[in-house]
C-alpha cells in the first residue's frame, strides 16, 4: 500500500515513522540555512530541480523544505497555490499543529515549483476504481497515475484534493521538526527529550524555562532530523477541525493583499493582447497604425496568432489594443453553436465507444417489450471566469527567466515559459501568487506562454500582462459539451432497468494534447458521476462515447460529474416519478452504500422531507459522488407567477475530517451557488468560430438576491480525508431540476434552465 | 489633474477619458481596488465618491475631480478597520477575496444610508456586485452585524 497517497485511517495512536510515508520517493531530512535550520523532504529518486537552488550549495540540489527556521522566523511553505480554497492556512494549520505553533508566529509562502511537492491525492482520480477499492489492483493502477503525474511535476491544485494530499506529509513535518527541536534542546541542556514539552513555538524545559525554536534553529541544523515520530491523536488537536481566523482573511478584507494582477515593480510596463477570437486561428493580417500613434504605447508586437501592445499604463494598453484591425483565419473547429451539437448528437456510435462501465443485469431484454421511458439531455459549454482576470508579470534576460503568475499548475507554467523563452528549465523562476479565484481556469497555460514570448521580445524590461475581461471569456477553454440519451424501465412501483449513453468531449484528452501528449485509454471523467452511483437497479448500464474534439475544452469545477450527474440524476427522477414513487424513499431502497445512505438519511432529516410545502413549491434531490466525496443535496424552490425562486438547500456531505468548518461551510456554500448559478442562466456558444459571451452580462451565473439559504451538514464518520472545493457542485443542477419538476410538472433536461423557465 | 484620493490630493497627468480605475491602479498604485469586469457588471471596483457608491470602472477621472474619492485603502486599515471591515474579518466571508473589496464598499455606502436594513433591501443593495466564489450567505450575514455595530444596537 501507498501511503503516502492513502490517507491514514483515524486509528487513535498514528505511528508514522517518516521515512516511510513517502518510501518511493522522499526522505524527510534537514539542511543549514543562514543562521538555522530547514525541514523538509529530499527526494531520493530523480531530481526535478530545486526551488531553493538560489539559497543553497550545490550538493543540496534536491531538498524541499517545509518549515524554515532562522534566528529571525519561522516560515511554513505551502506548496498548493491559494486560489480562494483557503489551502494556504489549512496547509500551514497542519504543520503548525504538530509542531506547537500558534497562528501569528509563522510566515508562509508558496515556495517554488518542484517535483518535490507532486500532488499524489490528484492522480487517485484519473483511474477507474470506486473509491473505496483499495485492492491491489486499484493501488497498482493509482501507482501508475502517480508516477505520471510526478512526471509532469505538477504540483496542482485541483481536483480538491489538496487537503488529502496535505494531511499526512504536512503534519509529519510539523512532528519532525518539533521532535528535532527538542533534541536540540537536550543538547544544550542535558534535560532528557521525555521530560521536555513544546507549546506556542519554543521547548519548554521542566522548570518551565522556554527556549524559542529561533534560538535552537542554529543547534538543530547540525542533528540529523527524528524520524521516528508519532502523530497527535485528534482528541488533542488545537487547530484542526476548529474555526481559526485565516490567515489571509484581514489582507483580504481591507484591499491589502497583493494578487497576482496587482503586481508592481520598478519600471515596469504594460501589457495587451488581441489573439483570434477563433481559438487556434491565424493573424492574417492587421492594421496597427492608429495604436502606434496613441498615448502611451512604447511597442506593438506580433505573437503567435495575435499582437500584443506594451503601454505604460493597463487602459492605455487595452485601448490601443482596440484599435488595431485584424483579418483573422477560419477556426479549426465547426463555426456554429449547432455543428457542435450535430457532432456530439452523431457519436452515439459502436466507433464512438469510449468505454462500457458496468452493465449489471440485461438491459437489452428489459427494454425490448417493455414500455421504455426515453429522453435527451444536454448541458452546454460553460466559462470559468474567475473574478481577476488572468494576468502574469515577466522579465527575461539572457540567461534567465522571473515569471509571476497565479497558477495551479506552477509546474507546467515554468516548462511553458522555458519552452517560448529557449532557456533551460532550472533558469526559469516561477513565483505562484494569490488568485482572484481559479475554477480549473488556472491550470491553462495559453497565458503563460504569451507573457514568455512577449518577455522574449522585450528582453530585459519588466512587463505585466493583463487579460481584458473581453479577452479572458473569449479565450476561455470551457466546460465539455455533453449530451446524454438515457433509456428506463419501471415494473411495480419501482425503478427496473437505467440504460445510460453519454457523449461527451474530453476536457483530460483536450488539456494532454495542448500539453504535447495523450492519455491511453477511456476517460473515466466521461462516465463520472453516473457510473459510480451506488444504486442496485436490476438492468443498470452506463456507457460513454467519445466526440472528437470540437473548441478547446478544459477542466470546469467538478469535470465529468459537473455533467454526468446531471444526466445520471434526473434521469433517474423521472424513472421513480414515472414508477410513482417518492424520490427520497425509491433512492435509498435502491442503495446499501453506507455513506450514500447516510448523506441521503441525513440530507432527508434537515429539509424534512415528505412533509408539505404547500401549493407551487417542490423538493428535488440529488446525490453524486465527486472525486471520492459523497454528497446529497435537496432543493427547495417556489413556483411564483413571475418565475423559479430557489429558498433553501439542504447539503450533507461525507468528508471524514474537517479541517476548518468556517472554511467548510464557506467552501459547500459557494460550491451550492457556483452548479445552482451556471446551470440557471450560463451557457458559450459560438457563431463564426467566436465565442459569443465576452463579460459577465451574457453569463451571469447567481446574483446574491438569488440566492437562497443554503443549510450544511459535514459528516465526518469515514475514515478517509477527502476534498470539498468540488463535489457540492455536481448534485446542486439536478436537484433544483427535480425541485422545479416537483412544483411545476414541467422536467427541464437542458441547462441552462432559463431556456425553458425564468428565475426570478 | 487634481484627484482628491483617500484624504490626500494627488497630481496626476491622465487623459481626461480614463477610467478612474486605471488612475487609482497603475498611476497612484492604489492596487486594493479591482478590475473585474471594465463595464459595470461586477461591481470589484466600487469607490465611494462624495459617500455613493460608484464603479471606478465606469466613471472617468475627469468626472472624479473636485470630488473626495474613498477606495477600500482609505475606508479603513488592518489596524483600524471600518465596522463593515470589522464584520467581514469577523464572518470570513472572503474565498479568494477578490470581489471582497467592492462588496464591502458598496455595503459601506449602504448601510451609511440605510442603518437598520431589511433582508430585502440588503439583497437589492447587494446584488450588483457579483461573487464568483458564491460567498453570498456569509455577505449577507456580515452586512446584518455590521449594521448592528454601526446602530450601536
Ligand atoms: S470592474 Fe467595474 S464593475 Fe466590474
Ligand atoms: S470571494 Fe472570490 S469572487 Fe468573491
Amino acid at each position: 500500500m501507498d501511503t503516502a497517497t492513502t490517507p491514514e485511517p483515524s486509528s487513535p495512536k498514528t505511528r508514522s515513522k517518516a521515512r516511510t510515508i513517502g518510501r518511493r520517493a522522499f526522505l524527510v531530512s534537514s539542511v543549514v540555512i543562514a543562521g538555522g535550520v530547514a525541514f523538509g523532504y529530499y527526494t531520493v529518486k530523480k531530481p526535478h530541480l530545486n526551488p531553493l537552488r538560489d539559497q543553497l550549495g550545490p550538493d543540496e540540489a534536491t531538498f524541499n523544505p517545509w518549515v524554515k527556521i532562522s534566528p529571525k522566523g519561522i516560515t511554513l511553505i505551502t506548496p498548493h497555490a491559494d486560489i480562494g480554497q483557503g489551502v494556504a492556512s489549512m496547509q500551514a494549520a497542519l504543520i503548525a499543529e504538530e509542531m506547537d505553533l500558534d497562528f501569528g508566529q509563522f510566515e508562509i509562502s508558496q515556495g517554488t515549483p518542484s517535483a518535490a511537492y507532486y500532488n499524489t491525492a490528484l492522480a487517485g482520480e484519473t483511474v477507474p476504481f470506486l473509491r473505496n477499492d483499495h485492492g491491489i489492483v486499484a493501488e497498482s493502477v493509482r501507482t501508475i497515475a502517480d508516477a505520471m503525474v510526478k512526471v509532469m511535476g505538477m504540483q496542482s491544485t485541483g481536483g480538491s484534493s489538496s487537503t488529502i494530499d496535505s494531511f499526512v506529509k504536512l503534519r509529519t513535518a510539523g512532528a519532525v521538526a518539533r521532535e528535532t527541536l527538542k533534541e536540540a534542546a537536550f543538547k544544550r541542556t542535558g534535560i532528557p527529550v521525555r521530560d521536555l514539552r513544546t507549546a506556542s513555538g519554543a521547548v519548554i524545559l521542566p522548570d518551565a524555562t522556554k527556549i524559542p525554536y529561533t534560538q535552537l534553529a542554529g543547534d538543530a541544523a547540525k542533528l540529523s532530523p527524528v524520524t521516528d515520530v508519532v502523530l497527535r491523536d485528534p482528541s488533542q488537536w488545537r487547530l484542526i477541525g476548529k474555526k481559526m481566523e485565516r490567515l489571509d482573511i484581514v489582507p483580504k478584507s481591507t484591499g491589502t493583499l497583493t494578487y497576482g494582477i496587482d503586481l508592481d515593480f520598478k519600471g515596469m510596463l504594460y501589457a495587451a493582447v488581441k489573439v483570434s477570437p477563433r481559438i487556434g486561428a491565424a493573424r492574417l493580417g492587421y492594421d496597427a497604425s492608429k495604436a502606434k500613434a496613441m498615448r502611451g504605447v512604447k511597442a506593438i508586437l506580433e505573437i503567435p496568432n495575435g499582437v500584443a501592445v506594451i503601454a505604460d499604463n493597463t487602459w492605455r494598453a487595452f485601448q490601443a489594443a482596440d484599435a488595431i484591425t485584424f483579418t483573422w483565419g477560419k477556426a479549426p473547429y465547426p463555426p456554429d453553436q449547432d455543428a457542435h451539437w450535430a457532432e456530439v448528437g452523431r457519436s452515439f456510435t459502436k466507433e464512438r465507444l469510449d468505454k462500457e462501465w458496468r452493465h449489471e443485469g440485461d438491459v437489452d431484454r428489459a427494454l425490448s417489450g417493455a414500455k421504455v421511458i426515453e429522453a435527451e439531455y444536454r448541458a452546454p459549454y460553460v466559462a470559468h471566469q474567475p473574478l481577476e482576470p488572468l494576468s502574469a508579470v515577466i522579465k527575461v534576460t539572457d540567461g534567465r527567466a522571473d515569471l509571476w503568475t497565479a497558477s495551479q499548475a506552477p509546474g507546467i507554467a515554468q516548462q511553458k515559459a522555458a519552452e517560448v523563452t529557449g532557456l533551460p528549465l532550472e533558469n526559469v523562476h516561477v513565483y505562484n501568487q494569490y488568485a482572484g479565484g481559479s475554477f480549473g481556469h488556472r491550470l491553462e497555460f495559453d497565458h503563460v506562454k504569451l507573457a514568455a514570448e512577449i518577455g522574449r521580445q522585450m528582453k530585459g524590461q519588466v512587463i505585466k500582462m493583463t487579460f481584458s475581461r473581453e479577452e479572458d471569456f473569449t479565450h476561455d477553454y470551457p466546460r465539455q459539451i455533453a449530451m446524454a440519451r438515457p433509456r428506463g424501465t419501471v415494473k411495480n412501483g419501482r425503478v427496473e432497468t437505467c440504460d445510460l449513453h453519454i457523449a461527451a468531449v474530453s476536457a483530460a484528452r483536450s488539456y494532454m494534447s495542448r500539453l504535447g501528449t495523450s492519455i491511453p485509454g477511456a476517460d473515466l471523467m466521461l462516465a463520472a458521476g453516473a457510473w459510480d452511483l451506488p444504486y442496485k437497479i436490476p438492468n443498470f448500464r452506463v456507457t460513454t462515447y467519445a466526440v472528437p474534439e470540437l473548441a478547446p475544452v478544459s477542466s470546469w469545477r467538478s469535470v465529468g460529474p459537473s455533467t454526468s450527474a446531471f444526466f445520471a440524476d434526473c434521469f433517474l427522477d423521472e424513472l421513480i416519478h414515472a414508477a410513482g414513487a417518492d424520490p427520497m424513499e425509491e433512492r435509498l431502497r435502491l442503495t446499501d452504500d453506507p455513506e450514500a445512505r447516510r448523506v441521503l438519511e441525513t440530507v432527508a432529516r434537515m429539509s424534512n422531507w415528505g412533509s408539505s410545502l404547500g401549493p407551487n413549491r417542490g423538493r428535488g434531490v440529488a446525490f453524486a459522488t465527486t472525486l471520492g466525496t459523497p454528497v446529497a443535496e435537496v432543493v427547495e424552490v417556489w413556483n411564483t407567477p413571475d418565475g423559479i425562486q430557489i429558498e433553501k438547500v439542504y447539503v450533507a456531505a461525507e468528508v471524514g475530517r474537517i479541517v476548518d468548518p468556517v472554511n467548510f461551510e464557506n467552501h459547500v456554500q459557494g460550491g451550492v451557488v457556483w452548479g445552482l448559478g451556471h446551470a440557471m442562466n450560463c451557457e458559450i456558444t459560438y457563431a463564426d468560430g467566436m465565442i459569443q459571451q465576452p463579460n459577465y452580462h451574457v453569463h451571469e451565473a447567481m446574483r446574491l438576491r438569488q440566492c437562497p439559504e443554503i443549510i450544511v451538514k459535514g459528516i465526518e464518520t469515514s475514515a478517509e480525508i477527502r476534498g470539498i472545493g468540488e463535489p457540492p457542485v455536481p448534485p446542486a443542477a439536478p436537484a433544483l431540476a427535480n425541485a422545479i419538476f416537483a412544483a411545476t410538472g414541467k422536467r427541464i433536461r437542458e441547462m441552462p434552465f432559463n431556456k425553458h423557465i425564468n428565475f426570478v | 489633474m487634481e484627484l482628491n484620493v483617500d484624504g490626500t490630493i494627488h497630481v496626476v497627468d491622465v487623459e481626461a477619458d480614463m477610467p478612474l480605475l486605471w488612475v487609482l491602479r497603475d498611476e497612484l498604485k492604489l492596487k486594493g481596488t479591482k478590475y473585474g469586469c471594465g463595464a459595470g457588471l461586477c461591481g470589484a471596483c466600487t469607490v465611494h465618491i462624495k459617500g455613493e457608491a460608484v464603479r471606478s470602472c465606469s466613471i472617468s477621472a475627469g468626472d472624479a475631480q473636485n470630488a473626495p474619492i474613498t477606495t477600500i485603502n482609505g475606508l479603513g486599515t488592518p489596524a483600524a478597520r471600518h465596522a463593515v471591515q470589522a464584520a467581514w474579518i469577523e464572518h470570513q466571508v472572503a474565498q479568494c477575496g477578490y470581489c471582497q473589496s467592492g462588496q464591502i464598499m458598496t455595503a459601506a455606502a449602504f448601510l451609511a444610508k440605510t442603518p437598520n436594513p431589511t433582508d430585502a433591501e440588503i439583497d437589492d443593495a447587494m446584488s450588483g456586485n457579483l461573487c464568483r466564489c458564491g460567498t453570498y450567505p456569509r455577505i449577507r450575514a456580515a452586512v446584518k452585524a455590521a449594521a448592528t455595530t454601526l446602530s450601536g444596537n
